[in-house]
Formats: C-alpha cells, structure tokens, sequence
C-alpha cells in the first residue's frame, strides 16, 4: 500500500468541537523557527486545555516532522497531557518534603473528595488531579498547586476546605 | 517610609496577595505617604507572610506571619497611631538567624522588589556587568572566577572559570551561554527563590559570561512549574532590554547580548547538561555521551556554557568585591558560600546562605531551629535524588564537596531534607528510587531496568514481603547501574539505598526478617490493637473502618479482627482515647 501519511492528514476530527483556527497564529509564528517542537505544545495545551491525537497529527504535518516525533516528546514530558483535565486542575506535589510530611495523606483526601483516581475528571467535571514532582514550596509542605494557586501546610480537611470553596464559587 | 511584602511562592501561598491588597488599599485610605511594595522570598518561609516597615533613616522593623488584623494594626504603626503591631514583630532569635548569614547570592532576595530594575540599580546592580565590559578583558574576567574559586552551584561544583574558558577557547563565531533553571530535586527551591527575588543579578551573571566567552545570544532554561519564576524574568529582560544592558551595543563598548527564555516541559533528567541541551532544541531530553562536552559542541553544535542560577547569581557579587573576597569564606576545597533549601520536619524552614565549611548540625541546629515538634532528628537527605542519607551520628560533617562526598551523599544543589524518629529509611529510598525509575530517560538499560528491578525489591521489602538475599541483590544491581549507566543520573540513582544500607542496615532487616517497620511509616508491616484499658466502647472505630473489621458491644471495650483489617489507620485516627496501638 502507498504511504499516505502526508495526504490522509487534513484536519479531520473526530471531535468536532476542536476548533484549529486558534492555533494557526501559533503554528505561522513556528513554522521556520527550529527546535520550536515543545514551545508550540505548550501552546496548544495552553488552547486546548489538552493535546489530542488528530491535533498532534495536525501538528506534525505542519511543522514538517513525523508524527511519531511529536508522540515521542509528547509523552516524554510530564507536562503534555492526552486526555482532557478538569476545569481546576490540581496539582498534589509528591517532592521529598511533601513525602516526609504526609503527601500520601493529601492525595488520599482528594481522591476521597472526588471519588475519581488520578488522570480523571470529576462527575461535575471541574476537577481532575495529578501527582507531581516537587513545586518548590517545600517548606509549607505538603504542598497542591490549583491553576495558578499554591495552597500550603495542607491536611485532609483543608483540602476538603478549599475544593468546596471552589465548588461554592463555580456554582455563583 | 516604605512597606515591604514578601511575595514569593511560599508567601504567596501563605496569603501574602491579599495582605499586600489590605496593605495597599488601606494606605490609601489613611493617605499615607508611604508606597507598599513586593519583595521576593528573604528566606524564612516558615514565618511567611512577612511585612517591612522600613523608615527612610534605612531602619526596619519586620513583621511576621501576618493576617487581616495583624495588617491594620502595622498601618496604624505606620500612620504613627496607637497599635498592636509588636505583637507580630520578628522574634529577636529568628532576627539574629537572619543576621548570622553570609549573603551573597542572596543578597537582595527579600530585600528589593524584584520587578523594579531602578531598585536593583540602587543595590550597585550591573555595575559589576558596566566593569568587566568596560574595564576588562574577557581573559581578566575569566581570571577573576578562577580566583574566587567559584564551582557549579547546580550539584557537581565543577569549577566555573573552566566552563568558561573551555566555550572561549572553542572555535567558532557563534556560542551560547545558557542557564540551568531546571531545578527539579524534590526538596530545593533555591532556583526559583533566587529568580522570583532577585532576577537582576541571574541577568547580570549571564550578561558578564557571555562577555567573557564571547557569546552574542542567551537562554534561561526554566522549569514550567515555577509560573511565578518566569513572570518575573520575563518582566526583567524587558526592563534590561529598555534600559541597554541587553540588546545591541551595550556600555557603548560595542558587545551585544541577547537573552531569552525557554519553559521546560518537566523532566527531571533536563537538568543534565546534554539533556537540558535536547530539550531546547525541541527534542526528547535524552543525555548524550560525553565529549563532545557543550563548551566544545553544545546548543545547535556551537560552543556553549551552561550554568545554574546561583553560580551565575553569585558572579556580579565576585565581579564587584573581587575573587579574593569570594574565596576567602569556606573552605580549601569548597570556596564562598552555598544556599540551602533546609525542609521536612525541621523546626524553621526555609533558605539559609551559609559559608561553606559549617558542619550540618550547625545549620539544622542553628538557623533550622532543630526538629519540629520536639522529635528526634534522624538523618539528613542531601543532594535530592543523587544524594545521600546522612544519618544523626555523623552531623558534625563539614558542608564541603570532599566532605560530604565521603558520607556517600553529595552537595548537589543544596537540598537539605531533614528526617525525624517517625521517618521509616527504607520507605526514604523507595521514595527516591520510584522518582528516579519514573524519570529515566530510557536510553540506558541499567538505568531504565536496573532502578526498575531494585524498586520491585524495595517496594515488596516495604510491603513486609522481602525476603533473604534481598539486601545482596539490590547492592549487586546498584553496582551494576552505576557503573552502567550514561549520566548522572542513572549513575547516582542507587545513592540513597546504598546510603541508607549503610547507616540504616537495621531498618532493612527489621523489614525484610521481623516484618517490622520501627518508624510506623510503612503501613503493611503495622499491626493495630485496641487497648482494653483505654477503650470506651464509643463505636466511632466501628463505624469509621471500611473494613468492618472492628466490633464489640457499645461501652465494652472493642477488637481488631486482624485477617479483615486493611492497615488503614483510620481507627487509631479517630480514637477520641488513645485507645489504638500501632506496632
């Protein structure tokens, strides 16, 4: 069979929610800039909120690289993300301080809040949650990051605390 | 008269927004005439928010662990009425901690606001940069580092005028010089404390090596978790840039630099030179063979030095005061001085600069404060990942490179992670094993496999299903990963078991022969009891455990059935009596 691999790949998704045309400034700024592989992903994720494979696909066509290339960076960095995350994403730092002062304890109480594991989204669909190497805010651990927010020297009931606070915002 | 806000990461997330929004709103409404200003992060985390009065005479007077009210009454204070401020001043022994350090790198952290270049002018900031492009010659520059005796702040302290004069000796028109933010040991945060407070003197370090080099373009390799970090270095090259210490033709001497940033995406191994190296060129960061080493063929081929942030934070300092200053503190071995990122169960958390050359109890025992909550203090992990576990007994260490290494730990980056009586060894290197397995690259066998096949050990060894001959096997797969793998990071992953095998033996045995976890950390190997005597029969265990495996008659003491009993510890949690003991 012939190689099909640079005609078959027009944006052909299977979600038709993925709008490409955010990204075409992005992918025109990139096009002729090397090594701008990881730049342009973060972009996406940034848009998307995640990176999936008709994108990727998409992606590799236009910045001239196989798509193979692009899965391998993909997968090789904790940041990329494949699958959609919840509207708060949030973040449990699992660095040795966090370790030593009971982060097993944090991301039990979020799993137990949500009632979903690590990587899913929550029935409501605003949170998901992952499990990350150290924030650097290690001496207020343990330590989640919620988008931009840090939230310190946590217990179980705090992180109750706090996810409800943003339940109750979210429902306003 | 001013008022300062620490308003790094860790005071952030202590609530210092809203302190400085309290601050800020309510001078305006006592008409102060009295701006209120950021600061980065002074170090002393563990009294974050922290608030400054400082008067014009220069006196200050600082206020810690700052809320709502504490804020109102230090504006009183401010606008000269009656308050209560005192109540939050800083305690004379954490002022004198403060006091006792040696800053360098540090200098400005928590001092100026870190989004005002004019405030880092004030502080002689790029008058080192103005000397060594005006007045120098890269050669002399290059001899001034070697003077000070300066080595890589990231871990290796390999020695920096070396670096650079290997990238100027390398042929070519076109070098790089790049800067490793990609700190990603578990436990340091000295990086993104010395960027968010004081981003300047990274710049000027940067500005002054790619001088000496002869490098016309720059790169700041940041990790993406540090948001904060990169917001403020960004806004600093633009003031840089506005202000003709980046850009073309800078000092008039004709010398032309450029500076940008790039995100990392998270990978721990990126902060390998050849790998950080990759991943700017958009690719998987895999470690490549050395040499070539990038002073020779590094960023797209072309010669380039790469150092951390503190090594170049540290150079405007050695510019301006001369190496001999510099090389005058700390050791024969180890020269100047060295921030720590002092965490875990330690007393007052946080960075501490120090000369080289102190012993390890003086900073957990000084600055640190001791172990939180009056515990025992255990060992220390130094060195992240790398490192080692150094244990209580040998606390009189001197903080060297040579030193420490013969511990079995390392200096690494600084990373000082303390351990108390209820930190379980054994449990400490899994941790660390699991961290290094999840960040192999996978270009190594031995690294890829071998960190996986010594964690399957150590994680049935947790599991209280170790079995003899375990110890022998992982000492066997340590030597063989070491001496397989291709960089340092395969090569130093075994480090924290070999090290806690060696001062923690016991605690192996005691897991793996008696089933047995002294610490209480590892659940699988804890049996759980209800103290007849204690006991009340108040029911909560029984109707907390998911396990149904607690039952008795309501006001007669209860029991365990130990074969449906999933070592939860939510019984012993919600005793209101003490009633359940862990073994």
């Amino acid at each position: 069979m012939e190689c099909k691999c640079q005609t078959e790949m027009i944006p052909k998704f299977a979600d038709a929610a993925i709008d490409i045309s955010p990204l075409l400034p992005v992918l025109e700024a990139y096009s002729g800039v090397q090594g701008s592989l990881i730049t342009v992903l973060q972009k996406a994720q940034e848009l998307y909120g995640y990176l999936p494979a008709d994108l990727l696909a998409y992606i590799a066509r236009r910045l001239g690289v196989a798509p193979a290339k692009v899965m391998g960076v993909v997968s090789f960095y904790t940041q990329f993300r494949t699958k959609p995350a919840g509207k708060h994403l949030i973040l449990i730092c699992q660095g040795t301080a966090c370790h030593v002062n009971g982060s097993a304890e944090i991301e039990r109480a979020v799993r137990e809040y949500l009632g979903v594991e690590e990587g899913e989204i929550s029935k409501d669909g605003l949170f998901s949650y992952n499990n990350v190497a150290c924030l650097g805010c290690c001496s207020l651990s343990p330590v989640m990051m919620i988008g931009d927010k840090t939230y310190g020297a946590l217990t179980g009931k705090s992180v109750a605390k706090i996810l409800k606070e943003i339940e109750k915002e979210e429902a306003e | 008269m001013r008022i300062t806000v620490g308003k790094g990461s860790c005071g952030i997330a202590a609530g210092a927004l809203e302190i400085f929004e309290l601050l800020k709103s309510g001078a305006s409404e006592k008409q102060l005439d009295c701006p209120v200003t950021a600061t980065g992060c002074v170090g002393m985390c563990y009294l974050e928010p922290i608030v400054n009065i400082i008067e014009d005479d220069g006196f200050v007077r600082t206020y810690v662990k700052v809320n709502a009210e504490a804020a109102g009454e230090i504006l009183k204070s401010a606008a000269g009425e009656q308050n209560r401020a005192e109540e939050y001043a800083i305690a004379d022994e954490d002022a004198a901690g403060l006091k006792s350090q040696s800053r360098v790198a540090l200098k400005n952290c928590g001092i100026i606001n870190p989004e005002s270049i004019d405030e880092y002018l004030a502080q002689d900031g790029y008058a080192a940069a103005r000397k060594c492009i005006g007045e120098m010659t890269p050669e002399r520059v290059i001899e001034e580092v070697k003077i000070s005796g300066i080595g890589g702040r990231g871990g290796a302290g390999f020695p920096t005028w070396f670096k650079w004069n290997a990238a100027r000796a390398s042929a070519g028109e076109k070098k790089y010089v790049i800067c490793n933010a990609d700190e990603g040991d578990p436990g340091a945060f000295m990086d993104r404390a010395l960027i968010e407070g004081d981003p300047h003197a990274v710049i000027e370090g940067m500005l002054i090596a790619a001088y000496a080099i002869g490098s016309d373009e720059g790169v700041v390799y940041v990790r993406a978790e540090y948001p904060l970090a990169i917001e403020r270095l960004e806004k600093a090259i633009g003031q840089a840039k506005e202000r003709g210490f980046l850009g073309k033709n800078i000092f008039g001497g004709g010398f032309s630099f450029n500076l940008r940033i790039k995100a990392g995406a998270g990978a721990f191994v990126c902060g390998e030179e050849t790998a950080l190296i990759a991943s700017l060129e958009g690719e998987r960061g895999m470690p490549r063979l050395k040499p070539p080493f990038p002073a020779q063929k590094g960023f797209w081929g072309k010669p380039s030095n790469i150092n951390n942030v503190e090594t170049y934070a540290n150079i405007p300092w050695i510019m301006r005061n001369g190496g001999a200053a510099f090389s005058a503190m700390g050791t024969e071995s180890s020269k100047g001085t060295k921030v720590f990122a002092l965490t875990g169960k330690i007393a007052k958390g946080g960075l501490v600069e120090a000369p080289m050359g102190g012993s390890i109890r003086e900073v957990i025992f000084g600055v640190g404060g001791g172990i939180k909550d009056g515990k025992a203090f255990k060992a220390v992990q130094m060195g992240g990942p790398s490192g080692g576990c150094i244990p209580a007994e040998l606390s009189d260490t001197l903080i060297d490179y040579r030193a420490l290494a013969e511990t079995g730990a390392i200096m690494g980056s600084g990373g000082m992670v303390v351990m108390d009586e209820t930190t379980c060894m054994v449990d400490m290197a899994r941790f660390f094993l699991d961290f290094t397995c999840r960040e192999s690259c996978g270009k190594c066998v031995h690294c890829r496999i071998g960190t996986r096949r010594m964690l399957e050990i150590m994680e049935r060894i947790c599991d209280g299903k170790g079995a003899d001959g375990d110890i022998e096997q992982l000492t066997g797969l340590a030597d063989e990963i070491k001496n397989g793998a291709l960089c340092a990071l395969g090569q130093t992953a075994p480090n924290p078991v070999l090290t806690t095998l060696r001062y923690f033996k016991n605690e192996y045995e005691d897991h793996i022969y008696r089933k047995k976890c002294t610490a209480h950390a590892c659940k699988a190997l804890l049996s759980y009891e209800i103290d007849a005597e204690r006991c009340t029969g108040c029911t909560l265990c029984a109707r907390k455990c998911p396990a149904d495996a607690i039952s008795g008659e309501r006001k007669l003491p209860h029991k365990i059935d130990m074969n449906k009993c999933i070592k939860c510890g939510k019984c012993a949690e919600v005793c209101r009596f003490d009633a359940v003991a862990i073994d």
